[in-house]
């Protein structure tokens, strides 16, 4: 795109998209390296997952500044507008996917000492590999301003409802087979939620790199995959 | 219950395009207007609506042929013989360019209020009766009663009441423009053209000229010229974005300006014109 007559403002709102690009990649470390400590029950993983988290949360707070000072400053207009109103609802999601990364660590760090049942986790795997490959691709899908490719993140997210339907059931089976189960299976239930809301969240962003780039938003209604009520 | 929010906001929320404009009635219409400085084409085939009781903005680069434009609304232009339109510009239906249009009659329907303040060597009260007289016979009481109307739809009347004898050069800048807005509204006009109204203002004068614009609204229909991108966005409910004397989009100003149709109007407003 060609530059703005103010230098820098361009520079601000490249300063912007560096800034999501980090805190994206906080959250996916924090997430894979979450889903890590539950299934090797490493509670130090599980810790520093945690103590990771403020730091997300303050790199929202930065960026929501930056954006309210660009507005002031610079009064956008048209994609320049979209783009600040998409970066901090954008920050907002990540701060959330990082917060529910943290909660996977908590529960990790909580079911360490837990009778286990290895096989209760596959499922959980699944979900944990579809959930990282969403967020992964609608962050390029921001980086490279590309519609379709946030467009398809959108569509593919009732994939990861399915599975968490599946897990649902998985876990019920395995509670019912044996009641010793039952609380390991119950955090598991919580962890495959946590994941269903980081593919929401990773939709949410979709839906925002559709709206800056087009300036249209996607439809209300979504496909969705899971009849599972939110838990 | 989510079924429903989801299904009834977006109709609730969004005036598409076509929807609000089919609702208003063309005040005034310029058809496939062209306009010529002697030789030099200033305006190629501009075609645009003026709706009843709409404030319709032309932004634009300098040199866009926005002040043109409106010039011709009021063939403010016929004063230069060097300069011509070709095409139509309809006021309720009659083209105003033909030779047999009494451009007197005309000026008094369609008023102007310029860039820099112009009021007239004289008092308060005639810089408005002035105007009033040309095309009307009133007798004190009633001209006493019209001054004061105009005073008070140009919201000036509070800040002038006590001293209608002194000189209209004696206001603050801000109070010259509402004086010049009063006069054109004193006239009983039904469409008025604004060029560039406050950029001759400091902000609070500002402020009050657009908030009396979007008061003006409810009885005249407004096309204001503006380089103040953000005063479009505050006074109009349609935009026109003009560049080398082309209408390049036009559109409710909702949507010019988060989300354009045209990468020229985008760079425009964004500020990424080189």
């Amino acid at each position: 795109m060609v530059n703005h007559t103010i230098r820098a403002f361009d520079a601000d709102l490249e300063s912007l998209d560096r800034h999501i690009s980090e805190m994206g990649g906080i959250a996916e470390k924090m997430l894979a390296d979450a889903m890590d400590a539950l299934a090797s029950m490493n509670t130090e993983l599980a810790q520093r997952v945690i103590a990771t988290d403020p730091r997300l949360d303050l790199m929202q707070r930065e960026i929501e500044e930056y954006c309210v000072r660009t507005i002031a400053r610079r009064q956008p207009m048209a994609v320049d507008l979209r783009e600040i109103v998409g970066v901090i609802r954008i920050s907002a999601d990540l701060e959330r996917i990082g917060d529910l990364a943290k909660n996977i660590a908590k529960r990790a760090a909580r079911i360490a000492n837990e009778a286990r049942l290895p096989r209760a986790i596959v499922g959980l795997k699944s979900m944990r590999d579809l959930a990282a490959v969403q967020l992964n691709d609608v962050l390029d899908a921001f980086a490279q301003r590309d519609p379709e490719r946030a467009r398809a993140v959108w569509e593919r997210d009732v994939e990861l409802d399915a599975l968490e339907d599946s897990v649902f059931r998985d876990l019920l089976t395995f509670m019912m087979e044996d009641p010793r189960n039952i609380t390991f299976c119950t955090h598991l239930l919580f962890v495959s939620k946590n994941l269903e809301r980081v593919g929401d969240h990773t939709t949410n962003i979709a839906e925002t790199v559709v709206y800056i780039v087009t300036g249209d938003p996607l439809p209300i209604d979504r496909p969705r995959g899971s009849d599972s009520p939110t838990l | 219950m989510t079924d429903a929010v989801s299904q009834s906001s977006p109709s609730r929320l969004a005036h598409s395009g076509a929807a609000m404009q089919g609702k208003l009635a063309e005040k005034m219409a310029i058809r496939n207007l062209d306009f010529f400085y002697g030789d030099n084409r200033a305006l190629k085939a501009v075609t645009v609506p003026l709706y009843t009781n709409q404030v319709t903005a032309f932004i634009g680069p300098s040199g866009c042929g926005k002040s043109t434009l409106l010039r011709v609304l009021n063939r403010m232009y016929s004063l230069y013989p060097q300069q011509r339109a070709a095409g139509e510009v309809l006021l309720d239906g009659k083209n105003i360019l033909d030779p047999d249009q009494d451009v007197n009659a005309l000026r008094a329907r369609v008023g102007m209020v310029f860039q820099k303040p112009t009021p007239f060597p004289m008092s308060i009260y005639e810089n408005i009766a002035f105007g009033i007289r040309l095309y009307e016979k009133l007798g004190k009481a009633e001209m006493d009663e019209r001054v004061e109307k105009a005073l008070r739809g140009a919201a000036i009347w509070g800040e002038v009441k006590d001293k209608l004898n002194a000189s209209g050069l004696s206001l603050s800048g801000g109070q010259q423009q509402r004086l010049c807005i009063a006069r054109t509204v004193a006239i009983q006009p039904e469409v008025i053209l604004f060029d560039e109204p406050c950029s001759a203002l400091d902000p609070i004068s500002t402020a009050k000229v657009e908030e009396l614009i979007d008061e003006l609204r409810s009885e005249y229909t407004i096309a204001i010229v503006t380089h103040n991108m953000q005063q479009a966005v505050r006074v109009s409910q349609f935009t026109a974005f003009m560049y080398l004397g082309e209408l390049v989009e036009y559109g409710e100003t909702d949507k010019i300006f988060t989300a354009p149709a045209e990468r020229r109007t985008q760079d425009y407003i964004t500020g990424r014109f080189g």
